[in-house]
């Protein structure tokens, strides 16, 4: 406070002995923003943790309809894990080509990631297809109801992302990489790395587990 | 078109609710249009409505908060006449309309009234005492606010549109599931709840960012006041327990909505998953609720005893330990589940130890309060209310962690008495404790002490009238929901419950009254120095109310109670100094995000729950529209120029000096 702009120095406070670490003042907005969404990130977790646990306790509960191993295509589960892991990287290359400020690679890294998306989300959307076509929906037993929300919460999660990736590039071409903008792009590569995380757990909970018994 | 709404969902033949439902409207469309005709409505919309000063959003929080508890209050007094008179009869309610009251009741108390309360106090007051200017992210907070509003919007709606839920405040399935709750009251309760806890969340974020990264200079951790620490614990648990809650209710919406089968009695749903995941988020969710008001009575007892709070560091560590031990005896609410002795001894045990950091926190008041020179104004006597009260309900809780004693008590009128014992006399006692403590500091005045000691009087001997009789009944084998009896030895109970309610009432007019007259007499109890009740931390360091900037300097912090020492140290150097060099400072512009949000949101969640799938559609676009061109602004800062503030400053400092000089002559 005003008050103490011209006061004395510092007494030590009772508690410290040597040393006082004093603490530096208000972050910058760059890490504020950043840590903000981390902690956004976190919960996120723990909504697929609920999912993840749903699957978990009903992952038994066919009630005569099929099992994991009856359903799941290694060949496809294979090529989406490979866009997934790749447009964790294109996207990588794009947050580098933006703080460096360089658009072509931006709009290059931006639009392989989208395609290496939309792949992995037509593919999903084609095994999902399949399944209810053959009967096998959601409804048909727990373990199909626990398999296609957890999965699909990812799907969904995935979409958003593209959205989102479109939208950041509108940005870009509009407004040039000004500091919000890089701020936005900052998180949206942390929620698209995040996803790759979590699909690891999918891939091998669901999928590699699944197949297995 | 129109799903399935039509006009039978309006319940003409159901006259309370229709009356009732009939008085808000005429309430809110008679203040629209006072609103409108004093041509008040550009103030509230630029001052208000799109504001996003974290001060203004608390105290709208607050607003919220208080309308709501008089729609709760209600309810409970609905439901204290119909248990003292139904009797050997049906009493004046029909079944299925109890069952909507309890469980309307139970959803607002917690979530709409309760939830908003607290948050709104951390958002007014949290910032001010990390000596910083703002939030983390005050255009989200502002969103996160009305979100938490259209839930209560909806909830409301359904006094007239539709039902409400018969199910009880936590929807437990198979109740909850379509072929045993067909209706719309189901889904009114579950969209409310999901709109209004994405709020939440937004808001745990923010507080946490907040406290974590947006420190004033020299603000360690082992400096801040026990209130940042506690809303730091408590938005933890909320960025933490929330997802539970919304990945829960998705669930449960996905069972009903398209069929699936997480929950249900058929196709190998799971009925005790359910209950594993509602209460690992319904049992941190209780000290959400408790962890800011521990931090309120800290506030108070220290100010009021005009000592520094005695155990500072066990009192952190205290709460921390509830923050973690929280999450870590969610089976208690079901030791009757099954899972065998073990499971249950185990459970028990992890409850019984959150008593003792909470006995930890009571010590510590009173060590506080002991040897200090106490001040009863009306936050103190609030808090010391709460002592009392809390340690009866900590015991009967203790009493419930046992699980052969809950095998016995579990559901019963003992269990409803236990928490409307902690919940009332810890997170209400603290809300008020809280309101009438920075209220001067939001508005500018005091309140007034008289008005405000009765009603602390008449709501402390009313609850206690209301809810011991409940406990009594509840050792006698009453069971809760009754909507009515045979058994004559609870008759007399109920009826002084009743009682007691009425005088619980007389506590909560006072109030009201307070509020009227203290703002009739406002220049009479004008705060000028800031610092009205002889404060100890920061926010007490910068006017009332504080401008929109907070502070003209960031604070300098040296220890703990900052303020505390800028006084005695001010009072040694007497406060000859040249004028400091003010400069320019940037603030965010207001955004409307958050309401035209709010708007889209409500309108999704009504044509959700009546399957209106194209208005779902158009609410969604309208939502993601807005954030497309809330990022597209270019602009979201202002500037108030250096010799605004210096001439703001300059008035506050003078003040600040006077009073000084004044304590020094003294
Ligand atoms: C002002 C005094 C209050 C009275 C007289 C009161 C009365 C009642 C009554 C009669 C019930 C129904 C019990 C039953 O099932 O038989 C109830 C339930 C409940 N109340 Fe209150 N209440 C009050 C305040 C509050 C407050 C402040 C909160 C929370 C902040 C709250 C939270 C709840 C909850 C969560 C339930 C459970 C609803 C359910 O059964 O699903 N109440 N209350
Ligand atoms: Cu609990």
């Amino acid at each position: 406070m005003a008050m103490t702009a011209t006061a004395g120095h510092a007494h030590a406070d009772p508690h410290h002995i040597g040393v006082i670490i004093e603490h530096p003042g208000p972050a910058s907005k760059r890490i504020v923003t950043a840590y903000g969404f981390w902690v956004f990130l976190l919960s996120d977790i723990v909504m697929f943790s609920c999912f993840f646990a749903a699957y978990a306790v009903l992952v038994g509960q066919t009630a005569g309809g099929p099992k994991g191993a009856e359903i799941f295509e290694q060949k496809n589960v294979a090529i989406e894990t490979v866009c997934l892991l790749l447009s964790s990287f294109t996207c990588g290359m794009a947050s580098i080509a933006a703080d460096v400020r360089n658009r072509f690679w931006f709009y290059l890294g931006m639009t392989v990631t989208c395609v290496l998306g939309l792949i992995f989300l037509v593919i999903e959307f084609r095994e999902f297809a399949d399944l209810v076509a053959r009967g096998y929906g959601p409804s048909r037993s727990a373990f199909l109801t626990a398999f296609f929300s957890l999965v699909g919460c990812h799907g969904l999660h995935v979409s958003a992302g593209v959205l989102w990736l479109l939208t950041m590039m509108a940005q870009v071409f509009a407004k040039g990489f000004r500091a919000d903008v890089l701020r936005r792009m900052m998180c949206f590569a942390l929620f698209w790395h995040a996803l790759d995380i979590i699909w690891v757990g999918v891939f091998s909970v669901v999928y590699l587990l699944g197949s297995a018994v | 078109m129109l799903g399935k709404l039509d006009w039978s969902a309006i319940p003409f033949d159901q006259p309370i609710p229709l009356a009732a439902g009939a008085v808000v409207l005429v309430a809110i469309l008679a203040v629209l249009a006072w609103v409108v005709v004093k041509g008040h409505l550009p103030y509230l919309w630029s001052e208000w409505i799109t504001s996003v000063d974290h001060k203004r959003i608390g105290v709208m929080y607050v607003l919220l908060a208080s309308v709501m508890l008089l729609r709760g209050g209600s309810d409970a007094i609905m439901m204290r006449i119909q248990q003292a008179v139904a009797y050997q009869s049906q009493g004046y309610l029909p079944p299925e309309h109890y069952n909507q009251i309890f469980s309307a009741h139970g959803t607002i108390m917690i979530f709409f009234v309760a939830m908003p309360f607290v948050i709104g106090l951390m958002n007014l007051i949290v910032p001010l005492q990390l000596g910083v200017r703002d939030v983390a992210f005050p255009t989200l907070n502002s969103v996160g606010f009305w979100l938490t509003a259209t839930g209560a919007l909806l909830v409301n709606i359904s006094l007239v549109v539709g039902e409400f839920a018969r199910t009880g405040w936590l929807a437990f399935p198979p109740l909850s599931e379509l072929s045993y709750s067909p209706g719309v009251g189901v889904d009114y309760y579950a969209w409310s709840l999901q709109i209004s806890g994405v709020g939440t969340l937004v808001a745990g974020i923010n507080l946490v960012t907040t406290v974590l990264k947006l420190r004033t200079r020299g603000m360690n951790y082992l400096r801040m006041p026990m209130f940042c620490w506690t809303t730091l614990a408590s938005n933890l648990l909320i960025v933490a327990a929330f997802p539970i809650l919304t990945a829960t209710l998705a669930m449960l919406l996905l069972d009903r909505y398209l069929g699936f089968h997480f929950f249900t009695n058929e196709a190998g749903g799971n009925v005790m998953m359910f209950m594993n995941l509602i209460w690992a988020w319904g049992h941190p969710e209780v000290y959400i609720l408790v962890l800011p008001a521990f931090g309120i009575f800290s506030e108070v007892v220290s100010t009021f005893s005009g000592k520094a709070l005695f155990g500072y560091r066990s009192m952190v560590l205290a709460t921390m330990a509830i923050c973690v031990i929280s999450f870590m005896v969610w089976l208690h609410h079901f030791f009757t589940m099954g899972a065998g002795p073990d499971v249950n001894a185990i459970f028990g045990i992890a409850s019984m130890i959150i008593a003792v950091p909470t006995g930890v926190k009571i010590y510590n008041w009173l060590f506080t309060m002991y040897g200090g020179r106490i001040r009863f104004a009306t936050p103190m006597l609030w808090a010391v209310g709460f002592m009392v009260t809390f340690i009866v309900g900590g015991l009967t809780g203790v009493l419930l962690a046992v699980p052969p004693a809950d095998f016995m008590l579990h559901n019963s009128m003992f269990l409803v008495a236990h928490f409307h014992n902690v919940i009332i006399g810890g997170v209400l006692f603290g809300a008020f404790a809280g309101f009438e403590y920075w209220f001067p500091k939001a508005f500018g005045f005091r309140l007034d002490e008289r008005w405000g000691k009765a009603g602390f009087w008449f709501t402390f001997l009313g609850f206690f009238i209301t809810f011991v009789p409940l406990y009594i009944a509840g050792m006698l084998g009453m069971t809760r929901r009754m909507q009515h009896y045979d058994v004559a030895a609870w008759r007399p109970w109920m009826i002084v419950a009743a009682i007691g309610m009425a005088v619980l009432t007389i506590g909560v007019i006072c109030q009201i009254v307070q509020l009227v007259v203290s703002i009739r007499n406002r220049e009479a109890l004008r705060d000028r120095t800031g610092d009205p009740w002889d404060g100890r931390s920061l926010e007490w360091a910068t006017s009332s109310p504080p401008p929109a900037f907070n502070f003209a300097f960031n604070p300098d912090v040296r220890g703990e109670d900052a303020y505390w020492d800028m006084k005695a140290r001010a009072q040694q150097q007497s406060l000859e100094r040249e004028e400091p060099e003010y400069h320019d400072i940037e603030m965010p512009r207001n955004s409307p995000t958050g309401f035209v949000c709010a708007f889209f949101a409500t309108v999704m969640g009504f044509a959700l729950i009546w399957h209106i799938w194209w208005m779902v559609i158009l609410g969604g676009l309208g939502a993601f529209a807005t954030f497309v061109v809330f990022a597209w602004r270019d602009h979201d800062e202002y500037v108030i120029p250096a010799d605004e503030v210096a001439a703001i400053d300059r008035i506050n400092l003078e003040e600040r000096r006077k009073l000084v000089s004044m304590a020094g002559a003294a």
